[in-house]
């Protein structure tokens, strides 16, 4: 689905990402860590294509096809869609109408909405005055209307209180299989298998890997992808051992 | 005031002629005319209108009075009418302002008298229109606008030209009076031509929980356009709000805004103006002057330069008491980059997400005003954006 090969990411003429290589399958969840600093969300970026994110070296590949220079919307029109964490606020455009844009037909926008509380939301202007759950909510929300084939979520967990990150998590496990509009059950772990889109998510603290199954791990330190594995794995070192570890791993694959 | 806008010679319009027809159908005006006349917010059926007046150049062509409770004529016929109209003429605004003002008091063509009784609440809005149809014509109005104690009018004024006016002058003297507990919304629409100076002189009385609402709207060309609406605030806990919504292409200079005497206890006033150059030159004003404790007030001008035009936001708060509250937010600049490829991560192209957040920023919320009255604004946005895109 997506192919990464060594690429090099400048921003203001500072390399921020050097010799990444991923790789995430179709149907495959994976999971980006990395302190804070560490490039996570350059990285997505990248792969979205914005400006300021300069690739200097190697090159992006989805659904086969080199995406490196396309403009940000071909991305999105091939199927990559994305979640961020800090998005700006447009005055005047309201949730409803970024719906649209997104894909939504006008009798699917207020369902839409009601799978993750948002209705009274619909009449705001994006972002204007939301809170950090309400950011996420919205985000998702324009990917359910988007329908991507893959999926970047850039902290979906931040700022959102514990009652409301279990309706987060379950949004985003029914975007990975590709539901849009499910009811909002859990997915059994016989759905989850059948997912056929392709996600890659930030994440800080981890606490999304309670909602979402994972197939694969990535550390981003310093830039550079320090080590790959199983998501809960690489979790718990984290958790014990602090990114510090990641030096190590990092110098001994440098050796 | 700047160069430009000293450089009108007032004597070179001429005042004589400019007589046209009355109309009963307003069906029966040339569909060029109404066509200039639906763009600058006029319902040409009436249907959801609750009166109408229609000036053109100097004549009287249409005047009608659609609800009870609501009394709309030329000024003219209600200086006749009623005797103590005369003590609401130049009360509110001094004949001797300036040289459009002087000149208004000296050679005046009409204008409109718009009154909501005691208690009386408009259904729809009052449409007026002052048209300019003859070259190079003088076209001085005189506009009384009377709310009445608790009472609701909404007017909607639509000020045009025929589509080929090369030239012309239009000078509306207009004093809006708010009595006791009434609401008075003025929507204004402009919709003039390139070659066309404007100068509207507008002063409104606001008394003791009152509200007074004021819109206006242009996004089409104008040679000059150059105004300073005040509003005195002279009765405590009133509500005063200014919304201008500026578009200036090539070659048109708008010097506009809202100036709030706030004088009593708990009154609140805001004013908010968005602004656009696509190439012409913006002037935005706002003067906020708070003279008593527990005033508040708010301030908000934002302007988006797109091209080779200029926007000049004046922003201006003048506190003059303790325990007041003032702010004012003003930015001027281009689309935000981030704004635009946030749009095209969502699928549009970049020119298609530079219109929906040009769209956006000219799509102003405004409190207090009648669903059916911010449509009509919608809908004069979405119009005007065809034209200067």
């Amino acid at each position: 689905m997506l192919i990464i090969e060594d690429l090099k990411v400048e921003v203001q003429g500072k390399t921020i990402l050097e010799h990444i290589d991923l790789e995430v399958p179709p149907g495959k969840t994976y999971i980006l860590f990395g302190p804070n600093g560490s490039g996570k969300t350059s990285l997505l970026m990248a792969i979205m294509g914005f400006s300021g994110y300069k690739v200097v070296k190697g090159k992006i590949c989805f659904k086969g096809e080199d995406i490196t220079n396309l403009p940000i919307n071909e991305r999105a029109r091939m199927g990559i869609g994305m979640s961020f964490q800090r998005p700006p606020s447009i005055d005047g455009v309201k949730v409803r109408d970024i719906l649209k844009i997104c894909g939504a037909k006008d009798d699917e926008v207020n369902e839409l909405a009601s799978n993750v509380h948002f209705l009274e939301f619909m009449d705001r202007d994006v972002n204007v005055g939301f809170s950090g759950g309400e950011i996420k909510r919205s985000e998702l929300l324009q990917l359910m209307a988007q329908s991507p084939d893959l999926l970047l979520f850039d902290e979906p967990e931040s700022g959102v209180d514990l009652e409301n990150i279990s309706l987060i998590g379950n949004a985003i496990n029914y975007l990975l299989k590709g539901i849009s509009q499910g009811k909002r059950e859990y997915c059994t772990y016989k759905e989850r298998s059948t997912r056929k889109r392709s996600g890659l998510i930030i994440t800080h603290t981890g606490h999304i890997l309670n909602y979402v199954d994972a197939d694969m791990a990535n550390v981003l330190y310093n830039g550079r992808i320090a080590c790959q594995g199983n998501p809960r794995e690489i979790l718990r070192g984290i958790s014990v051992h602090g990114y510090g570890e990641c030096i190590r791993c990092l110098n001994n694959c440098n050796k | 005031m700047s160069k430009q806008l000293q450089q009108i010679d007032v004597e070179k319009f001429i005042h004589e002629g400019g007589e046209h027809p009355y109309i009963d159908d307003l069906n029966q005006i040339p569909a060029d005319d109404q066509q200039r006349m639906i763009l600058a917010g006029i319902d040409v059926s009436e249907e959801e209108r609750s009166g109408t007046y229609i000036q053109e150049d100097h004549s009287v062509v249409h005047c009608k009075t659609r609800q009870d409770g609501l009394e709309v004529l030329d000024i003219n016929t209600a200086l006749e009418r009623y005797e103590w109209l005369r003590d609401y003429m130049w009360r509110a605004v001094n004949p001797d302002t300036d040289e459009f003002t002087r000149m208004a008091n000296h050679i005046s063509h009409y204008g409109y008298f718009i009154r909501a009784l005691p208690g009386a609440r408009s259904l729809y809005p009052v449409q007026a229109c002052l048209y300019l149809k003859t070259e190079n014509l003088s076209q001085n109005v005189h506009n009384i606008v009377i709310a009445d104690e608790g009472s609701e009018l909404h007017i909607i004024t639509g000020c045009s030209t025929s589509k080929d006016l090369s030239a012309g002058l239009h000078i509306g003297i207009s004093e809006f009076y708010v009595k006791k507990g009434a609401k008075l919304s003025f929507t204004m629409i402009h919709n003039w031509s390139e070659g066309v100076v404007v100068r509207p002189r507008s002063i409104t009385v606001v008394e003791e929980d009152a509200q007074f609402i004021n819109n206006f709207i242009i996004l089409n060309p104008v040679k000059s356009l150059q105004m300073y609406p005040t509003t005195y605030m002279e009765g405590p806990r009133g509500v005063v709000r200014y919304n201008s919504i500026l578009v200036t292409p090539p070659g048109s200079h708008v010097d506009a805004g809202g100036r709030v005497y706030l004088r009593k206890e708990g009154c609140r006033a805001e004013i908010i103006s968005r602004t656009i150059t696509t190439g012409g030159h913006i002037i935005a004003r706002g003067h906020l002057i708070g003279e008593v404790p527990g005033i508040r007030a708010h301030l908000e001008c934002k302007g988006l330069i797109l091209g080779d035009g200029v926007i000049h936001a004046i922003p201006e708060l003048e506190g003059r008491s303790e325990g007041l509250e003032m702010s004012h937010e003003a930015a001027v600049g281009r689309i935000a980059q981030e704004e635009i490829e946030y749009l095209m991560a969502r699928g549009l192209s970049e020119e298609e997400a530079t219109s929906v957040i040009v769209r956006g920023f000219l799509n102003v919320d405004i409190q207090g005003l009648p669903p059916q009255l911010q449509k009509e604004i919608d809908k004069a946005i979405q119009k005007g954006e065809k034209e200067f895109f």
